[in-house]
């Protein structure tokens, strides 16, 4: 055993809304579950093992892993929960990439999930913060997030008008995708009217509470071409948990992003990420983060990236599509956002996006984010990769 | 396999209540020793996984509060939760996988920050079983009695192995607990949930364990002393205790023999020379034994009266003091394996294993062991 090339050979997602009394925790899970095994022709006596995930707090349960068997088809099975913030279903990705490529399994089922209608989001992430230091400062995610925003407004002179641009830009993509959440196109003029949150943060510049869940496969390559004809290849992984403390943050740059975009593609022999990406899957749980973000990856340059949105490139029809499935602003079950991403990502490589398919994608990126303002990062593309 | 070695542990004392170190000071100094026990900085490490609960935590994303702590700065990170031994699964993967050359293990709790009570009630399903008010202590006193129903056990016998494992930890400067007492200490002791008294039951502690891996090139590079990972398995029961015969463990079974299987090992009882195994409960390192195939089925109470899994019987079990004599609730396992290692490595001072050279070690999630996870490790390459 050693290094394997590990693919993603499904997918499946649940029927997202903000909230499904018709499903309870371990039933949502199965419709992910059965979806995925459907769309990669497996049952689930294949899979070798399961990796899961989602936010304990916003559900209320405690060891996940064990609690979801009866959903996730875990029964006898090695399973392993993984749980990072927002970054969890990017960080269930890389541990499915991990265990593939190891060896020690060939198939193996990534599930994340979350039920926020059953929870108080806010009250449940300001526990994330050190009691002492950052808890009373920020509440909440979006709080830091208006932070962020504000420190680049500040550094660059970007407005939310500028943001309001990727908001419509996403809300129109989401109604090509069934599976989003909130499929409504919006203007400008409504995001700016829209009630302020935490200034300069409007309604409509953030994301929504979303129950849903999301499965993908991931195969070795001994196994992958033949489960799936047009599998999508994980080409790498790379993350970054900068931070413990919010008040240490570089704010107005994505610090995490700027790392990890390096590593990863420099692992890829990507040198000019603008013209070698052909989609982004963008965790971008807020409007700001569709400039500043993009800025750190390398696509647009330092104080561009409104005028990169504007021009837009970005859009369906642009140079480089971003979140064609709507993004998270459209759709938010936080266990399962970041797979969803990783999902969306392999299904533009596959080319089985239908009414959101980007033409002719032959490299895809899919992020995460979390935390402490963390970024994981995976690299797809439709070759196998020769390393 | 390849060739993957543990080359540096760290933990700290196992306390009651260490009030003056936060989650952080905890992991800096679990951290910090594994790199000096390994020979090694922060800059040799490649990679990091930190292992956490947010609800024994009382934090979302509990990982956060060790990463700076952990070095993950300008590194690859990721965050299990649940028992050390899966965090520790994990990152022998992302070495395996040739991501990474070296991982950073850390698995950490503060029981005294705790309510047991509440945090395990908090493990059942919420709509069919959580008003009954269980948790785990009444749900493993069902399974002790189930156990003990079927293979004739008597709590006599469950006392001994609280006697053994606390009388060892006297020899183990990191246990919480070492005490001189008798069999009928423990079946004196207050009847926390029938048929568990409280010293058949491990105690509220604090503590951090971490645990550095290396890929075979790597392992021998810093000057520690490499010790070989041979097995490694996990794997799950139904969730449901009504859905499970709670007398059998089946998927610990399951988890040993494919561990074994990796290991070359056919005769367990035989081959392992220590073993380190999750007594969170007195019955429950008899049960394990059986279930790792240790002895034979319903033996253990047997092999238990002629002092066989004493320091100096014929098969050691828990020579550390186990987890009755501490119990850092999610570090537990990665703590087996770091005693497993420091027992191959002959380091295990006044509680040494004469002649170990194969160990096993041995970590749960959920409840009554639904989820094992089994290492076999080697002095020899």
């Amino acid at each position: 055993m050693g290094k394997k090339r590990v693919a993603v050979v499904g997918t499946g997602q649940t029927f997202h809304k903000s909230h499904r009394p018709d499903v309870n925790g371990q039933e949502l899970i199965n419709e992910a579950v059965r979806r995925a095994l459907e769309d990669s022709d497996l049952k689930i006596a294949d899979i070798d093992a399961i990796v899961i995930g989602n936010m304990d707090h916003f559900e209320g349960i405690n060891y996940v892993d064990c609690w979801s068997v009866d959903g996730s088809g875990g029964f006898m099975k090695p399973i392993i929960k993984l749980t990072t913030g927002g970054t969890t279903g990017s960080t269930l990705a890389m541990a499915g990439y991990h265990i593939v490529a190891s060896g020690l399994f060939e198939k193996v089922l990534i599930v994340g999930w979350e039920k926020n209608s059953e929870s108080d989001t806010t009250g449940a992430i300001t526990t994330a913060f050190d009691p002492v230091w950052d808890r009373l400062v920020f509440a909440g995610a979006i709080s830091g997030l208006a932070v962020e925003a504000q420190a680049y407004m500040a550094k660059y002179g970007a407005t939310d008008r500028d943001a309001a641009r990727v908001s419509v830009r996403d809300r129109k993509h989401a109604c090509n995708n069934p599976h989003a959440q909130l499929r409504k196109e919006v203007t400008i003029e409504e995001v700016l009217m829209s009630p302020m949150l935490a200034d300069p943060i409007h309604l409509l510049d953030v994301c929504p509470r979303t129950d849903g869940a999301c499965a993908v496969i991931m195969a070795s390559e001994d196994v992958a071409e033949k489960i799936c004809a047009v599998p999508d290849w994980i080409w790498g992984t790379a993350n970054r948990h900068v931070y413990s403390y919010l008040g240490d943050v570089n704010w107005g740059e994505l610090d995490s992003m700027f790392h990890a975009s390096q590593e990863l593609f420099s692992k890829a022999g990507i040198k000019e990420p603008r013209k070698e990406i052909d989609v982004i899957e963008l965790y971008q749980p807020y409007s700001f983060a569709g400039i500043i973000w993009i800025e750190d990856m390398g696509i647009a340059e330092r104080g561009k990236g409104a005028e990169y949105i504007w021009s837009g490139a970005t859009d369906m029809e642009g140079e480089l599509p971003i979140n064609p499935s709507g993004g998270v602003i459209a759709c938010n079950p936080i266990g399962a956002t970041a797979l969803i991403r990783c999902a969306e990502a392999a299904l533009q490589v596959m080319g089985k996006a239908d009414a959101r398919q980007v033409a002719d994608v032959k490299v895809a990126v899919s992020t995460g984010f979390g935390g402490c303002m963390w970024t994981d990062m995976l690299l797809h593309g439709r070759e196998k990769p020769d390393y | 396999m390849e060739r993957i070695a543990i080359i540096g542990i760290g933990m700290t004392k196992i306390e009651a209540n260490k009030k003056g170190d936060t989650f952080a000071d905890m992991a800096w100094e679990a951290v910090n020793k594994a790199l000096n026990d390994a020979g090694m900085t922060i800059d040799d490490v490649d990679n990091v996984i930190t292992t956490s609960n947010d609800f024994w935590d009382g934090r979302t994303i509990s990982c956060m509060a060790v990463g700076d702590a952990s070095g993950v700065r300008n590194k690859n990170a990721s965050c299990v939760e649940g028992d050390g031994a899966f965090g520790a699964f994990y990152g022998l993967s992302r070495i395996l996988s040739g991501s990474y050359g070296t991982t950073l293990v850390t698995a950490h709790s503060k029981g005294s920050e705790s309510v047991s009570s509440l945090i395990t009630n908090a493990a059942f399903d919420p709509i069919y079983e959580r008003a009954l008010g269980l948790d785990m202590i009444t749900a493993c006193a069902m399974q002790a009695n189930s156990y003990m129903h079927r293979t004739g056990t008597r709590p006599e016998h469950l006392a001994m192995v609280s006697v053994k494992n606390h009388g060892n930890a006297f020899h183990n400067p990191m246990a919480q607990l070492p005490m001189k007492i008798t069999i009928d200490d423990v079946l004196q002791s207050e009847m926390v949930a029938d048929p568990l008294h409280k010293l058949d039951c491990s105690p509220v502690s604090d503590g951090c364990c971490a645990v550095i891996l290396a890929s075979e090139s790597r392992a021998q590079k810093y000057g520690g002393r490499p010790v070989w990972v041979k097995g490694v398995s996990f794997c799950s029961d139904s969730y449901f205790l009504g859905d499970r015969d709670l007398a059998i463990p089946r998927s610990l079974k399951a988890a040993g023999q494919k561990a074994y299987s990796m290991a070359g090992i056919t005769e367990p009882s035989r081959e392992i020379h220590v073993a380190e195994v999750y007594d969170a409960f007195s019955y429950q390192e008899l049960m394990w034994i059986e279930g790792l195939g240790l002895c034979e089925e319903g033996r253990s109470k047997d092999l238990m009266e002629k002092d066989a899994f004493h320091l100096k019987g014929t098969l050691p079990v828990n020579p550390s003091g186990g987890l009755l004599s501490g119990h850092p609730v999610i570090a537990g396992g990665l703590i087996r394996i770091a005693e497993a290692v420091r027992q191959l490595r002959g380091e295990a001072g006044d509680y040494q294993v004469d002649g170990a050279t194969r160990a096993m070690a041995h970590g749960i999630n959920g409840l009554c062991g639904q989820s094992h996870c089994v290492w076999i490790l080697d002095s020899a390459k």
